[in-house]
């Protein structure tokens, strides 16, 4: 159609829609209930794992930071890499030394978590009010409990807010992951494109969406229920 | 003098990288259960030297003990657990209900719930908060109950010292003159050894059995109580930090109760048991229209104070006494101005400045104690000024 279309051969062929063919066959959701139902789930897991594998790691290198400050730069800068690599070719340069595995697809979606959710902790746990910590060293608390009790908490609003912006990314890249024959609402994305067939690809994407959506109000929730002081400090 | 509480020997914190220490050599001792003050410039030390007691900051030499024990004996967490502090911005834990947060050091100190529980009403009730406010977060209170619970949660294990560090600091004048008073009352019952750091000089006369005068590197200037301080600076230094009016804040130390007591012991040594002039006009119902007269006419006084017996019922213009045919059907109006035995001469002072009478009326409820004039008040300064006293 453009000039474009010459000089880079698309992956996917897209051909112009059929008019007679209607924009969704209801038919074709009902008949696949299944598929769709196991692809969500897959979908979820993929996104669980990566976030949550994420955060501990992202914990830990927080923990790093926090404890050597002169870490923080090049923690920044190794993360910050990883996250500027294009997924499709991080997926690429995988499969040869790990397959087409859940490893490889988790390899690449971790790595994307990492600089959101260690920047984020980072910030949470630094701005943490110094009087606070202070009077807890003062009345006798050690490091660690100082961490786990008082800091942590005090930072859950900031991390919270890394971790739905982690979890909404990763959801939109998980059906990238799909061109590794895994990708959980991505199969039907593919599928629609491969066979200009444009009701999975509206079901992928419609789900992938509502998904995202449904992740981030469920970590609102989490963060009103474990930090309700947020909400009654402001009355 | 009992074994002190609190006693620095030598102290000194040296920075590296820098030419003059922060506290060059300090020693200072604290009796058991009083308020020492520290009080100076900035970059004087102050609040190093606090945080050197509880080892927030370690010295470079010296030693410190509190209760007997060296502090850096102890592991500086189980040291803190046993020292009640409180800073300026109180740092309550915002993620923790006022419960919660005066449960702090019990919880840390492994205390058993129901312990903790009926310790947490106990505090509420040394520190005057209401009980709904124990499920309310640190964001949801005044600047004045945030700072009551500071101090509650600093008392709650009931330590025997507590470090203040500029409490006071962060909220305004009117809540911080009540706070000051409630510190004190709390003082009188709990009876706890505190170093109390201020720059504040009148905070420092107002709250202290003692205080240290710092220069910057810590240099101990003074370290007396802050009516001697006043009586006697010991350098141009501490007498530029006391500031104008040094005569007027020694006024706002002496109470009523020990003029009157001055005044007595000047009668007794009189003998003979004549009316002290000092009282001002004064006569008993009793004692009828000339007594009255007599009296009014001594003191060449154009009024003069009805008493029935110790009950002081107010005064009358010497004019009304030349037309009455008896005491009792005069109508005596109230004193405006009585001071308390309790009260501050500068108290005292205000209430004969500002009222006709020239006199302060001293009463405990409505039972006449005495009166006091301009020249006793003077009178008191002049000899508590005539001996100088050694300074320690």
């Amino acid at each position: 159609m453009t000039a474009s279309g010459e000089l880079a051969r698309p992956l996917v062929e897209v051909g112009p829609l059929a008019t007679s063919e209607p924009l969704i066959r209801w038919g074709w959701i009902v008949d696949h209930l299944d598929d769709i139902w196991v692809a969500t789930v897959e979908h979820v897991q993929l996104t669980a794992i990566a976030v949550g594998l994420g955060f501990v790691i992202a914990l830990a290198l927080s923990i790093v930071a926090l404890r050597f400050r002169a870490s923080y730069v090049p923690i920044t800068w190794v993360t910050g890499t990883l996250y500027t690599i294009p997924s499709l070719a991080l997926f690429a340069f995988l499969v040869p030394f790990t397959g087409l595995s859940v490893l490889s697809a988790e390899i690449g979606l971790v790595s994307y978590t990492l600089l959101i959710l260690f920047r984020n902790t980072v910030a949470g746990i630094d701005g943490v009010p110094g009087e606070v910590r202070e009077a807890a060293l003062g009345m006798g608390y050690r490091r660690w409990r100082l961490f786990l009790e008082i800091e942590l908490p005090l930072a859950l609003p900031v991390i919270v807010a890394g971790l739905r912006i982690a979890s909404v990314t990763i959801v939109g890249l998980v059906t990238v992951t799909s061109l590794i024959s895994l990708g959980g609402l991505g199969v039907f994305i593919l599928d629609g494109l491969q066979r200009d067939f444009t009701t999975p690809l509206i079901v992928g994407a419609v789900l992938s969406v509502a998904l995202a959506s449904a992740i981030d109000l469920a970590l609102v929730l989490v963060e009103r229920a474990l930090a309700p002081w947020e909400r009654r400090g402001a009355a | 003098m009992s074994r002190p509480a609190i006693e620095l020997e030598h102290v000194a914190k040296r920075y590296p990288g820098t030419s003059s220490p922060a506290v060059g050599d300090l020693s200072l001792a604290v009796p058991q259960g009083e308020i020492a003050v520290l009080v100076g410039p900035s970059g004087c030390g102050k609040t190093t030297v606090l945080k050197m007691i509880n080892r927030l900051i370690e010295p470079t030499a010296g030693r410190i003990t509190v209760g007997g024990v060296e502090v850096r004996e102890l592991q500086p967490h189980l040291l803190r657990q046993g020292i009640g502090y409180v800073i300026q911005q109180i740092g309550l834990f915002p993620h923790r209900t006022v419960a919660q947060n005066m449960a702090t050091v019990p919880r840390l100190l492994g205390w058993d719930r129901r312990r903790i529980a009926s310790r947490v009403e106990e505090l509420l009730e040394l520190v005057a908060l209401e009980p709904e406010l124990l499920g309310r977060y640190p964001a949801e209170l005044s600047g004045g109950q945030r700072q009551r619970v500071g101090v509650a949660r600093a008392l709650a294990a009931d330590p025997p010292v507590l470090l203040m560090d500029e409490p006071f600091g962060a909220v305004d004048p009117i809540v911080r003159a009540r706070l000051q008073e409630e510190l004190l009352e709390l003082q009188r019952r709990v009876r706890k050894t505190i170093v109390f750091v201020t720059h504040d000089i009148d905070e420092a006369i107002q709250l202290g059995d003692r205080v240290a005068i710092l220069n910057v590197g810590g240099v101990l200037e003074q370290y007396a109580p802050p009516e001697e301080m006043l009586r006697v600076p010991a350098s141009e230094f501490v007498e530029e930090f006391l500031g104008a009016e040094r005569g007027l804040k020694r006024l706002s130390l002496m109470t009523v109760a020990s003029v009157i007591a001055g005044v007595e012991r000047g009668l007794a040594a009189a003998a003979g048991g004549l009316a002290a002039p000092q009282h001002g006009p004064r006569a008993q119902l009793a004692e009828g229209l000339d007594a009255a007269r007599r009296a009014i006419a001594e003191h060449d006084a154009e009024w003069l104070a009805l008493l029935d017996g110790e009950r002081l019922l107010g005064w009358v213009w010497g004019r009304e006494l030349q037309t009455a045919s008896s005491l009792a059907e005069l109508e005596p109006r109230p004193f405006l101005a009585t001071v308390q035995p309790a009260s501050s001469l500068r108290e005292a002072l205000d209430a004969i400045v500002s009222s006709h009478t020239e006199v302060a009326v001293v009463c405990e409820g409505d039972l006449y104690r005495g009166m006091l004039a301009l020249s006793d008040i003077v009178g008191e300064i002049r000899e508590a000024a005539a001996p100088p006293g050694v300074a320690r």
